[in-house]
């Protein structure tokens, strides 16, 4: 069973509904003994990061605790840009560090925010882009992006008009920048994929 | 590298989709949940859903719209239509929209958009607009709100800058001049506008061709074009759309 972390922030609806689409058990919760039991974890996102943070309050430790015993975690959005170490959007923000680096705005030159269907391309090994091919559009809504420093990350970038990190995974910590949940046939397999890698994990 | 996006508008009265031609004589076109998975199927990019009575009671309809919806579809769409405070934004961004668009609301209190930013980040905040051709100041356009009833002193570029500022992440700009027309969008407006900001613009209002597309996108400067009329009609469909942007040279997710 995954758990969707309910926090109060948009579309976490939207990614329970596109799991239950793909046949795979999902439950929204708080509760961390529900966490705590789940063979998975989705931290999603719609909001301002400072926002998001203040919302998710005491629950972040509980996902913290669960992803360094090694739980598959996969944050979405800001959810995504939570596991680094800060961020920038409206003041300055800690996020939950599990993966080192920081969320800083989008440089200006380009329209901001990046929004609408970018091309990803899946370097060797990401567990999560398993039966996609090379490439793949997927949609992005974002006006501030992660720099991770984390030498032992895997990293999937998009390209607008310098390289975007669009995925990382860090052992069993994965992060999308943008909405597999909006991505239509694309983005169900990613999520997917993410379900098989709990089975797998917990069995 | 991005692609520009096609994006069918559903205007909802009384459940079901209607589209007329400058805002008047509306047509029925459908369910919105069926119209609306049918869009997708077709490759459509985005949807935009736009409850046009706008009331109290269409109000609970439309959560209810927004979450059958959210049920069924799984590519962004944005919801508006008589929406007041960040509380009804929180309302549909939980119930499955991935943005909201306000109109009204936004001109007599401009800092709903600021508020919205900063609690749902910008990317979810659409400010929509509703513009008339000035007949007193040439190459201007005039703000119109309530459903495009009530013409306002406020300057469509002017407006458009400072809902930018304030927070807005993108702009759904509707031509009333050229809306259901069929007769192309009002490009000099789009240009007007796309030059003046740094978010995203979706020119709307007048889709008839496929020319149509390509030259929002292309002397427009548009990053999304929105239509009704064409494709609810069944002129053509998204796919076409597409193919027909790509083989001109315009990148789209195809």
């Amino acid at each position: 069973m995954i758990v969707v972390i309910d926090y109060n922030v948009g579309n976490v609806k939207s990614v329970c509904n596109a799991f239950r689409y793909n046949g795979c058990e999902v439950v929204l919760s708080k509760d961390p003994q529900t966490i705590k039991n789940a063979t998975g974890i989705v931290l999603p996102g719609v909001a301002a990061f400072g926002y998001a943070v203040n919302a998710l309050g005491p629950i972040a430790e509980v996902v913290k605790e669960v992803a360094l015993q090694g739980k598959p975690l996969l944050g979405i959005c800001v959810g995504y840009q939570m596991l680094f170490e800060t961020s920038t959007e409206y003041g300055l923000h800690k996020g939950l560090g599990l993966i080192s680096g920081n969320v800083v705005p989008i440089p200006e030159g380009r329209v901001i925010p990046h929004m609408g269907w970018n091309l990803v391309k899946f370097p060797e090994g990401m567990d999560l882009f398993e039966g996609l091919g090379s490439e793949k559009h997927f949609y992005f809504a974002h006006s501030f992006h992660a720099q991770p420093s984390d030498t032992q990350a895997k990293i999937a970038y998009t390209e607008y008009g310098m390289d975007i990190v669009a995925s990382v995974q860090k052992n069993n910590i994965y992060g999308v920048q943008f909405h597999p949940e909006k991505s239509s046939h694309g983005g169900l397999q990613v999520l997917k994929n993410f379900y098989n890698i709990c089975q797998k994990a917990s069995s | 590298m991005l692609t520009r996006r096609i994006i069918p508008c559903l205007d909802v009265k009384d459940n079901r989709v209607v589209k007329g031609v400058n805002f008047l004589n509306l047509r029925d076109a459908g369910d919105p949940v069926e119209l609306g998975a049918r869009y997708s199927d077709e490759g459509a990019d985005e949807l935009v859903f736009l409850d046009i009575t706008a009331t109290i009671r269409s109000r609970k309809t439309i959560v209810e719209l927004v979450e059958k919806v959210a049920e069924n579809v799984f590519i962004p769409f944005t919801v508006g239509g008589g929406i007041q405070t960040v509380e009804q934004i929180d309302e549909l961004l939980r119930s499955g929209a991935e943005k909201v668009s306000v109109n009204t609301a936004a001109v007599s209190n401009p800092n709903l958009l600021a508020e919205a930013a900063q609690r749902f980040g910008n990317q979810c905040v659409v400010l929509a607009i509703d513009a008339r051709r000035s007949k007193d100041r040439k190459g201007h356009w005039q703000v119109c709100i309530k459903a495009g009833s009530e013409p306002t002193d406020i300057d469509v570029v002017e407006w458009a800058q400072r809902a930018e500022e304030l927070g807005a992440g993108e702009i759904l700009l509707t031509s009333m001049d050229a809306d259901g027309t069929k007769a192309g969008y009002d490009n000099e407006l789009n240009k007007a506008v796309t030059d003046a900001v740094n978010i995203p613009v979706i020119a709307s209002g007048g889709a008839g061709a496929l020319d149509h597309l390509f030259d929002a996108i292309v002397e427009g400067g548009a990053d999304a074009v929105l239509m009704a009329s064409i494709t609810h009609f069944g002129n053509y469909n998204i796919h076409q759309m597409k193919e027909y942007l790509r083989d001109r040279g315009i990148p789209v997710n195809l």
